[in-house]
């Protein structure tokens, strides 16, 4: 449908739209005029991703002037392709002319776009990329012109360099929504590299989706997302976790291994720089030469040399000459040695140590005699080092690359930084696994530049309550910031507290409360009535893998596994992906041949983090315990403290803020739209507390009664089958009583006509 | 059907250890012939006197031999014993037995004072399956009206056996159906998790497998498949295998990871269930390239460069590190329940009969080549696409896909349309249907529709089709029915028109009704008359029919003067139906004599 908005003419891919996507176009609509950020909190299951993309494409073709573009940042490659799927489905409704002009395409890494047979059969990352490089690199390909029989080239990306020279990529792909399978056909279709294609075209396209770090990580992000102009649209959708991702982003931690990696890449540096020597002096020659000239970087390096980018923001990199005692490569060979040894020494420790940039550096520059500029250039010296030795096993030399940007990070930043050395794991002190880790406290420090480079930014998420807090935690002014509730047409959601099993003792995840049997069998008990009550698809999130494991062989030496798996199947997210992916497809399989199934998750895992269970998939989720974050951790003890002098967060405040986040973020993801219907029981009987039920987000809060807000499990069953016997019921979709919830064409119309008339 | 020749044992009793011989086999008879010529134990019987066969069932957990009894008497039990080399021979006598004696209690009806039809039986027996008789058997037995009814017409003489049935093809097609069809697949319990089972005096702990397990830890770990095919019998007995087995399951339980190195360092076959599952691994590569895109996590993995090895935050309680270099598998019970649900998903391929755990093997290795291993993943595949559409829609807002009506199924839209017509001007006009025999061109009637359609526009509906008079008085008459019948019936369920019947009249007046149905039934599915068998069906069937009308005026005229009312009321439907058959058949019969002799032109 087409429809007017304000004066600009929004084109929606459905037939219908409900009143709070056009709310919510309206908000972002001001937010794009008034060129602000926004902050903008929607349920899920209410079309947040349809809403968002037809008005910014809307936005774009109404002001051909103006050319906007989209950078829309998904958590996930999954949530990427259903964006992808949506952008394909509002194309086709698109009217032809304008969905000619327009590009839109997925970017992911080597792993998941590469398309040569050999390069691509590795399972990691890491050698993907690696082998990528192989064949790509610059010097591979000078060797190969003059030696072509010995060494092998990617034909795919000799064919994308011929097209890229000629200018002609974009006969390579017309304009279209390309998916990374689309990418991946038609890469071996026209025998081009899909992944470089797709990293020239993002200069291009007028949509991209990518996942957040290829915004939000420098080392990436200084080599993705360098050239996209201001006039750029940023979105983050599923945002509710950023700050994490943001300080994820900046942190690096140490252990014995990567210290011991690293002294392996340094004796084979100093055997290649031997061999340079002995070969080719003058290429190191030329390097110390270019380095006196005060280039860091060999400024325009070819497409297929570039490596993982400096740790440190693009504004904080210094653009000044190497010091002097690290151009020559064996000093600064010897400088890494020491720092090397250093970090040896320190994580011989007995106790936990906290420790401030500053003074670490200062113990630095004291015992080692490395001072804070050679150690903020440690990166770009590496860099400029490993390309001139021409290797190119990157992923051998991780654990050295490691050792720089650690080096780099506590050389640039003095604040918001915390430096944490631990012996062992709390949760398991007899075994001794030491580790230094810098962690980022502070989650405004990776984003900053996001915002200050393009006019509009906007968050959003389903849970971003309290909304307050985002913009003090990434220090930030929106424009608009606002919460939607959810207009239903029917009560289609049910949460319930359950604080007590069958046998009316309390239920809890508290770290007293956990192991003791009564709980896990009141627990048991619970998923079981509900498996024999609920029809399809059951999911139910713990608070923690380790939680997950003990409970669930609790369940099965009790016998009460068994039972439930009379009732159905049981699945369960385990920490390697593949089975994961391959339980829940088996999950959904089990959901649509209508044998039911149930799930085990975890919240903050894999599957918590984007994983839709909505319709029959999920008709039910139980939220076992509240997941709150490991308390004594350090690293969280150092980040609440800084929080609390920085931003005045009380430390409570912030950790139930956490938890619930969450627990919302997991309950949420069983509707999907009005005529969607799901159960969420959240399984504690902390819930029932004021302080803690009120975090959780309004669409939420505004269902759940207050005679559901102490229920034991026979309750709960009652309630539950009450609820699914009234949604069994045929309904108006358009809503009854005065409230319409879903508006058509005239509806709008009208709307309008309403408010020219007012 | 011919004759069959068989090796088998003859016993006269279960503990009997049995005659060898021949066993021979054909339309009529049955003979017996020991190997040994001086034996006295030589059979030949005519098939006639035999009444019924029973055959044991056979399984692997008991060594029973196959057994079949050819009963003389079904409810005496003499008979004759036969032993089998194996199931399959047992199988295929036993098949034949059973089309024999299905032939010869096809034309016998199975009650024995019934009189023998042998008029009937020449006009073409059918040669009905054993299996075929016990499903109608079985079905007369579970429906007593059926019974009643089958009773009443086919021993009665009136329809005949095939006639009887043909009409009730959807039950016995039913009954077929899920008989053959459903295929048992694994059970969702997980059999595959054996359980030791320790007495608690000894340091012993018992493993119980049975085949039914076995085939489950064949489907589930594919390794030990695999080592079965390989090592058994050559290398180890199956006891010994299993034993292993067991002992390594015992080690995974007991978590004793240091216990499990070190045997596994000793003993090859052991480290074999210690260690990880190659083959499900291997699988998993394929398989993953085959998901749904909007859940595939693996993807995810490979996009994440925050998460480097070192980078981000290791230890804040969300991540548990583990070390994964660990040669011996860490098998946890989350794969092996992950793998136990995807097993029974897949389902049982094979359909063998349990027998012992090397045909377990063998079949399941056979159904697995079988199976051709599809090709590695197509980007452009239409289902992984149709999969995300279907995701990422929001249904509600759109038109909905398919309207969700089922189509009407009619064979002859022409005979419905028919009837419907005549049916509301019945009550018009009395006899409404022959007063318009229209002999109207399609021309004619077009016109006159149009003229009709075109004087209603002008006249603005002025001149309805049905006069509102009668429309009322149709409507206000049906509306008092209704609200009579619903007040009687609702005062009291006794009160109701049957409740205060006497219950003899009752039953024999709903008995009546279902055979009046059954008859008309008939009768109306054998117009029009084309062959002579359905002219002497509906001779016999209209014969039945007058009787059965003679029986309900004598009811009608027996009745208690208080009830007479009610019973004409009930009895005028089913008079009426009768009324119409016996006014069709007069019709017939009187066209069929202004056209010639013949009826129909036959």
């Amino acid at each position: 449908m087409k429809f007017d908005l304000e004066g600009l003419t929004v084109h929606f891919p459905y037939a219908a739209i409900y009143p709070e996507q056009h709310a919510y176009m309206g908000d972002l609509k001001r937010a794009l005029d008034a060129r602000g950020h926004a902050l903008l909190e929607m349920p899920t299951g209410t079309g947040k991703t349809a809403a968002l993309i037809s008005l910014i494409t809307s936005y774009s073709l109404t002001n051909p002037s103006r050319p906007l573009r989209l950078l829309y940042c998904t958590r996930t490659v999954h949530e990427m392709e259903k964006t992808l799927a949506e952008l394909r489905l509002l194309f086709s409704h698109l009217p032809p002319a304008a969905a000619r002009s327009l590009l839109a395409l997925g970017l992911s890494s080597r792993k998941n776009l590469c398309v040569h047979p050999q390069a691509s059969a590795s399972a990691a990352r890491d050698s993907v990329d690696t082998a990528c490089r192989r064949l790509t690199a610059s010097w591979v390909r000078d060797k190969a012109a003059s030696d072509p029989d010995s060494t092998p080239l990617c034909d795919f990306f000799e064919s994308f360099d011929r097209a890229a020279a000629a200018g002609d990529l974009a006969s390579y792909m017309p304009p279209g929504v390309y998916t990374l399978a689309d990418l991946r056909s038609l890469g071996r279709e026209r025998r081009i590299c899909p992944y470089y294609l797709a990293r020239q075209m993002v200069k291009y396209a007028n949509v991209v989706v990518y996942s957040y770090q290829y915004l939000l990580d420098p080392k990436v992000a200084s080599i993705v997302s360098r050239e996209m102009q201001k006039e750029c649209v940023v979105v983050f959708d599923e945002a509710h976790n950023i700050d994490n991702v943001c300080i994820e982003a900046l942190s690096v931690s140490i252990r014995k291994q990567t210290l011991e990696g690293a002294e392996r890449n340094l004796r084979r540096i100093s055997q290649e720089i031997d061999r340079f020597k002995a070969t080719d002096a003058n290429r190191l020659r030329a390097e110390y030469n270019r380095l006196v000239d005060g280039l860091a970087q060999r400024g325009n390096l070819p497409i297929s040399d570039a490596w993982l980018a400096n740790p440190s923001l693009p504004d904080d990199i210094l653009k000044e000459a190497v010091p002097g005692n690290i151009r020559r490569a064996e000093h600064f060979l010897a400088v890494l040695k020491r720092l090397v040894r250093f970090l040896d020494g320190r994580l011989e420790t007995e106790n936990v140590e906290n420790e401030m940039p500053v003074s670490f550096v200062a113990s630095i520059h004291s015992q080692a005699g490395i001072d804070q500029r050679m150690l903020r250039f440690c990166y770009d010296r590496l860099q400029s080092l490993l390309l001139t030795l021409e290797i190119t096993d990157t992923d051998e030399f991780m654990h050295i690359q490691t050792i720089c940007d650690f080096a780099t990070l506590i050389g640039t930043y003095t604040r918001g930084f915390s430096i944490i050395i631990e012996p062992y794991d709390d949760r398991m002190p007899e075994i001794r696994d030491p580790v230094i880790q810098l962690s980022c406290h502070d989650a405004s420090l990776a984003i900053q530049p996001v915002f200050d480079r393009f006019q509009t930014v906007v968050i959003t998420s389903g849970t971003l309550s309290p909304i307050d807090l985002y913009p003090r935690l990434l220090n930030f002014n929106p424009v608009i910031s606002r919460s939607f509730t959810m207009s239903l047409t029917r009560d289609c959601i049910c949460p319930m507290v359950l604080t007590r099993g069958s046998d009316q003792l309390p239920v809890s995840t508290k770290f007293d409360m956990r192991s003791d049997p009564g709980v896990v069998r009141n627990y048991g008990r619970l998923l079981l009535e509900m498996a024999s009550a609920v029809p399809d698809g059951i999911v139910c999130f713990f608070v923690s893998y380790s939680y997950m494991d003990g409970i669930v062989n609790n369940w099965n030496e009790m016998g009460i596994l068994q039972d439930i798996m009379q009732h159905k199947l049981v699945f369960i997210e385990t920490p390697d992906v593949v089975e994961t992916t391959l339980a829940l497809d088996n999950y959904r399989k089990a959901c649509d041949c209508g044998r039911g199934a149930v799930f085990f998750s975890v919240a903050r895992g894999k599957v918590a983090e984007g994983i839709d269970f909505d319709r029959h998939y999920g008709r039910l989720v139980i939220m076992f315990g509240v997941p709150f974050q490991y308390t004594l951790s350090k690293i969280l003890r150092a980040r609440l403290e800084y929080l609390r002098e920085t931003f005045q967060i009380k430390e409570g405040d912030f950790l139930t803020f956490d938890a619930l986040r969450q627990a919302a973020q997991c309950v949420g993801r069983v509707i999907r739209s009005k005529a969607d219907y799901g159960m969420m029981i959240f399984a504690d009987k902390r819930y029932s507390r004021h302080d803690k039920r009120s975090k959780l987000p309004g669409w939420i809060l505004s269902h759940l009664h207050d005679a559901h807000l102490n229920l034991s499990t026979d309750m709960a069953l009652h309630t539950a089958r009450e609820f699914l016997r009234r949604m069994a019921q045929p309904y108006d979709k358009t809503g009854s009583g005065g409230k319409k919830t879903l508006l058509t064409e005239e509806d709008l119309q009208d709307m309008a006509r309403d408010a020219m008339e007012m | 059907m011919g004759t069959m020749t068989i090796g088998a044992k003859y016993k006269t009793t279960l503990k009997d250890p049995g005659t060898t011989g021949v066993l021979r086999m054909n339309e009529d008879k049955l003979a017996f012939i020991p190997n040994d010529p001086r034996s006295l134990m030589k059979l030949n019987v005519d098939f006639r006197t035999i009444k019924g066969h029973k055959f044991n069932k056979v399984d692997g957990s008991k060594p029973t031999p196959p057994l079949l009894n050819l009963s003389k008497d079904s409810d005496k039990g003499g008979g004759y014993m036969f032993e089998f080399d194996n199931v399959g021979n047992r199988d295929l006598c036993r098949d034949f037995v059973a089309r024999v004696l299905g032939k010869h209690q096809g034309i016998v009806p199975p009650r024995p004072n019934a009189p023998p039809e042998k008029s009937v039986a020449a006009a073409g027996p059918e040669q009905l399956s054993s299996a075929e008789m016990e499903r109608r058997m079985k079905l007369l037995r579970e429906d007593s009206e059926l019974q009643k009814l089958h009773k009443k017409f086919v021993l009665g003489n009136i329809l005949q056996e095939s006639e009887f049935w043909a009409t009730r093809k959807n039950l016995l097609d039913d009954e077929a159906n899920t008989a053959s069809k459903q295929k048992p697949g694994f059970r969702s319990v997980m059999l595959a998790d054996v359980r030791p089972s320790a007495d608690g005096q000894t340091n012993k702990v018992t493993f119980s497998l049975t085949n039914e397990i076995i085939h489950q830890i064949f489907a589930e770990k594919p390794a030990v498949h695999r080592a079965f095919l390989d090592y058994v019998p050559k290398k180890l007995s199956e006891k010994d295998f299993w034993t292993k087995y067991c002992r390594a399951e015992y080690l995974l339980r007991t978590k004793n990871t240091l216990a499990a190195k070190a045997e596994a360092a000793d003993d090859e076959e052991l480290a074999i269930f210690l260690r990880n599952d190659d083959i499900v691994a291997k699988e998993a590569k394929l398989k993953i390239k085959r998901v749904d895109p909007t859940l595939d996590m693996e993807a995810d993995a490979g996009d994440d460069y925050i998460h480097l090895p070192d980078h981000g935050i290791l230890r804040d309680g969300s991540r548990e590190t583990t070390d994964t270099d660990s040669e011996l598998a860490r098998r946890t019970l989350s794969q092996d329940l992950n793998r136990h649900a995807a097993v029974v998903l897949e389902g049982r391929k094979t359909d063998v009969e349990i027998a012992d755990a090397k045909t377990v093997a063998e079949a399941l290795a056979r159904s697995k080549t079988e199976t051709p291993c599809s090709s590695i993943a197509d980007d452009a595949s239409h289902e992984r696409l149709l999969k995300v559409a279907r995701m990422t829609e929001i249904e509600d807002l759109q038109a909905p896909r398919s309207l969700p009506y089922a189509p009407l199924c009619i064979k002859d839209p022409r005979e419905y349309f028919d009837s419907q017509q005549a049916n509301p001007l019945r009550p018009l006009g009395g006899d409404g249907r022959k007063a318009r025999s229209c002999s109207l061109s399609t021309d004619d009637a077009f016109r006159h529709l149009m003229d009709q359609i075109s004087s209603v526009k002008v006249n603005k509906l002025s001149c309805p089709v049905v006069q509102s008079n009668v429309a009322l008085k149709v409507l206000n008459e049906l509306n008092e029915g209704i609200s009579r019948s619903r007040r009687l019936n609702l005062k009291n369920p006794q009160d109701s028109l049957l409740g205060r019947l006497p219950h003899r009249t009752r039953d024999e007046l709903m008995d009546h009704w279902t055979a009046i149905q059954e008859l008309l039934r008939h009768f109306w599915s054998s117009y029009p008359i084309t062959t002579t068998v359905l002219y002497n069906k509906i001779q016999r069937v209209k014969d039945a029919m007058t009787q059965i009308y003679q029986k309900l005026q004598d009811i009608k005229e027996s009745a208690q003067p208080d009830v007479r009312h009610e019973i004409s009321q009930l009895v005028k439907p089913m008079t009426q139906a009768l009324d119409a058959a016996f006014n069709h058949d007069l019709e017939q019969q009187q066209k069929s004599s202004k056209t010639g002799n013949k009826p129909n032109g036959f």
